[in-house]
């Protein structure tokens, strides 16, 4: 009796129009997002449409949002789970110190690679333990080791940039690839790996499981010391790809400019995306629509020539307001 | 309306989209009367309390004071009024002491400004006089240190003291020991002698029974029977909530276990002391005792939740190692955990995400979720569970009391365990799931799997259970095998002062 119940509610679903389906399937959440970065797109587009339109610039935005886009993703997980690891920025600073120097060192790119992701894993590791196992507030964990890998990048680069000379490794930040720039491909594959991991299978499930309730996900057998080490070693990881990236497009590996304040947008692009900061709520596509934003939003403020003081105060005003709509949607439902 | 000062809802209707929660819903309560209000879940109990605290007003009909009506703009109006609703969660200040929060909003204040502490405090103790409460808790005590019980005590207190004249208590035993809810009984008494409305919410029929004047039933939001609660049984009651006859609601078709299955030995954690245990396949194995008595503890700790100071787990011979929840799945246990919002399920995932929780390699191809193989697997569990739900993505969280528990105990039959151990499997839920829970404990015992019921429903544990095991202060005091299993029996042993000193022999 029962199935047949399921089964005439199946009929009724699949009787509902398209346009019904394909706001299932996105989300209302989602496609209010849209709705944010049309209104945007639509505010730029009229103040500076010559500029903002070209296919030059909108390649710009495209690359801007790369380094981001990882972060957010990885980020995502990190929420996703019930953490928060506000040391990415400082790890993608460390990392391409790391990286730099390994290239200098060996002279090949490839060294450097490994050396990114490795420093990256092993900063992550080091998060995963300290929250973990010493059962240390994430925030405050992740704010102590920010200030740590900040350090030693300045202790390993004396404080001084390092030059990468590999043009194998720069085309990794200025090559092409069908029209289309390298790090553009490398956040779509990412973003592909990112959101068949975390909405397909199993680990990303338990992943929910995890973030939305610790104690049923024990129940349930799943090792969640074993997951919550694991995915600050996958957030470290990706800040690692994140500092290699920087450090071919910029050139060179540096303690700290361009990684300044990318954990702040990271954060934000995954909770403009529908993270929940008390966990087990949140998709990666949601993520890309946030960092989409942010990017149109750090493009558009340049272009209409926001000084740059006035454009952090719009970034941190941009997150306490993502917070701020989460936690409304979150009480009301 | 014969005397004036009645409190009564005269033809109140509620609806909520599609569905008629209140439907033309007429009651007179009367001073000095206990009412109790009975129901299945999503009967209409809810809504009418929320009515009479003014957090909504009715479609149509009206509640009335006498021949006055009331009208409600917001809860403050039915406080005035002399409406006091007491909820299942105790809104109390954990930070401000006893005194404060039974006077709350009419502290004696001393020059206008500064706390008059001294008249506070004999204030307080006068109202605790009254209640017999003068032991249990002192006026300077903070709140947070009590009991649910001693809260729900500081509730009605309060509720009396700002003039509380029809008093509503929304399932108060459920978190109670049977010592306190006795006592909660004699304090209704009290307020009923003393000439207040009383308004008494419960899933346990006995007590209703026990304690109300008169019963009043609601079905699907329409009043079905309002009759004096002299020479109802719970059979009756439960059939008019229902609509239809529950045959014995505790029945079970096989009595036949077979060989060991689990063997527990000397266990011992932070909560419970040197428990030693075994269940045959077939078999049900009752655990009952007191609150706090260390039931829900014995069986994390056999499922490996907590930390295992001594002891062994065996299951068919085979020890259970290493001490982890994924080491008892693994070995054929199940758990379904009496909180079943914070302990069971993932309330904002679906009935799906939910059932296939814990049977990874069922659902999946090549690590990844394969949304056809777990529809395989739960499809006919919902279905033979009956799970009332528009479809398998429904969020948990929309579900009734007792499809979260189908939904809990789906999860487990899928993973096909030998050993399942229900902790308060039907804490909560209506009439109608219970029988269907008591079905299936039989049906899988029948079966062959290993049972271990965890109740404190007496009933339950009679009807159900081979073997009871008794327990006290985290140890066992009695093992009862059928037919010797009854209630003077098991309440004797459950008494902690009756738990023996170590090295002390249970006769």
């Amino acid at each position: 009796m029962n199935s047949l119940e399921l089964r005439a509610s199946k009929a009724q679903t699949d009787a509902r129009g398209a346009s019904t389906r394909l706001v299932e399937r996105l989300g209302v959440h989602n496609i209010s997002l849209l709705v944010a970065l049309a209104i945007l797109i639509i505010i730029f587009g009229s103040l500076r449409g010559d500029v903002f339109f070209s296919s030059r610039n909108l390649l710009n935005i495209g690359l801007g949002v790369t380094i981001l886009g990882v972060l957010a993703m990885s980020q995502t997980v990190v929420i996703v789970a019930g953490g928060l690891d506000i040391a990415v920025g400082a790890t993608v600073g460390l990392t391409t110190v790391s990286t730099a120097m390994a290239i200098q060192a060996t002279g090949s790119p490839a060294a450097g690679i490994v050396a990114g992701l490795v420093l990256g894993g092993l900063a992550g590791l080091v998060n995963g333990i300290i929250i973990t196992y010493g059962r240390v507030n994430a925030v405050i964990a992740t704010l102590g080791t920010m200030a740590i890998f900040r350090g030693i990048a300045f202790i390993m680069s004396d404080g001084q940039s390092i030059a990468i000379f590999s043009d194998t490794f720069r085309f990794i930040g200025i090559g092409r690839i069908l029209g289309l720039p390298l790090l553009v491909w490398i956040l779509v594959l990412t973003a592909i790996a990112f959101h068949l991991f975390l909405a397909r299978s199993i680990v990303g499930r338990n992943i929910y499981a995890l973030g939305g309730n610790p104690v049923v996900a024990r129940f349930s057998g799943i090792n969640i010391n074993r997951y919550r080490v694991g995915i600050y070693i996958m957030s470290g990881v990706a800040a690692g790809l994140a500092g290699i990236l920087l450090a071919a497009r910029t050139g060179s590996g540096q303690p700290v400019s361009g990684s300044q304040g990318l954990e702040l947008e990271a954060i934000t692009a995954a909770v403009l995306g529908g993270c929940a900061l008390q966990g087990g709520k949140g998709t990666i596509v949601g993520a890309l629509l946030g960092v989409a934003i942010i990017g149109v939003l750090n493009n558009g403020m340049i272009l209409t020539s926001v000084p740059t003081f006035y454009q952090l105060l719009a970034k941190g005003s941009l997150l306490i307001l993502a917070v701020v709509i989460a936690e409304y949607h979150l009480n009301r439902t | 309306m014969t005397q004036p000062e009645f409190f009564s809802l005269d033809g109140i209707s509620k609806r909520f989209g599609v569905v008629q929660a209140l439907d033309n819903v007429s009651i007179a309560f009367r001073p000095g009367e206990v009412l109790a209000l009975v129901g299945e879940n999503g009967a209409g109990k809810s809504t009418m309390m929320r009515i009479l605290e003014g957090v909504f007003g009715p479609d149509s009909g009206t509640v009335r004071h006498g021949a006055t009506p009331i009208v409600f703009g917001e809860p403050r109006d039915s406080h005035r009024a002399g409406i006091r609703v007491i909820h299942q969660e105790p809104e109390i200040v954990p930070n401000l002491t006893v005194a404060e929060n039974i006077f709350v909003g009419e502290l004696p204040r001393l020059a206008g400004v500064l706390l008059d502490w001294r008249k506070l405090e004999e204030q307080t103790d006068r109202v605790l006089a009254t209640f017999g409460m003068q032991h249990d808790m002192r006026p300077r005590q903070l709140c947070g240190t009590l009991g649910p019980a001693q809260r729900q005590m500081i509730e009605i207190m309060r509720a009396i003291r700002a003039g509380g004249r029809l008093i509503a208590f929304d399932e108060p035993t459920s978190s109670l020991t049977g010592d306190e809810a006795r006592r909660l009984f004699s304090v209704i008494r009290r307020l009923r002698e003393k000439g207040t409305s009383i308004i008494y919410i419960s899933h346990r029929l006995n007590e209703i029974i026990d304690l109300a004047d008169r019963i009043v039933v609601l079905r699907d939001g329409r009043l079905v029977d309002d009759s004096p609660a002299a020479g109802a049984s719970e059979q009756t009651i439960a059939r008019l909530m229902v609509g239809r006859n529950i045959a014995d609601l505790f029945t079970r078709e096989t009595w036949r276990s077979g060989e060991q299955l689990l063997d527990v030995a000397g266990l011992t954690t932070d909560r419970v002391s040197d428990v030693s245990l075994r269940v045959r396949r077939g078999e049900v194995l009752g655990i009952a005792g007191l609150m706090g008595a260390g039931r829900s503890e014995l069986a994390k700790a056999i499922v490996g939740y907590d930390r295992r100071i001594a002891g062994t787990i065996a299951m068919n011979g085979v020890p259970v190692v290493p001490n982890s929840p994924h080491a008892a799945i693994v070995a054929g246990i199940g758990f379904a955990p009496e909180d079943r919002k914070h302990e069971a399920l993932l309330l904002f995932r679906s009935i799906l995400d939910n059932a296939s929780l814990c049977v990874p390699d069922k659902t999946s191809s090549f690590g990844f979720f394969n949304r056809r193989k777990a529809l395989e697997i739960v499809s006919p569990l919902a279905a033979k569970m009956s799970i009332k739900a528009p479809n398998l993505d429904e969020q948990v969280s929309k579900l009734s009391g007792g499809n979260q528990q189908k939904v809990v105990l789906a999860r487990w039959l899928a993973r096909q365990p030998m050993l399942l151990i229900l902790d308060e499997p039907t804490r909560g839920i209506d009439i109608g799931a219970k029988a269907e829970i008591y079905r299936l404990i039989d049906e899988l015992a029948a079966s062959g799997i290993g049972i271990i019921l965890i109740s404190s429903e007496m009933p339950e544990l009679i009807g159900l259970a081979d073997r009871v095991l008794v327990m006290a202060g985290g140890r066992i005091t009695a093992e009862l095998a059928r037919p010797d299993i009854d209630e003077a029996t098991i309440l004797k042993h459950a008494m902690p002062q009756s738990a023996p000193a170590p090295g002390d022999h249970i006769q």
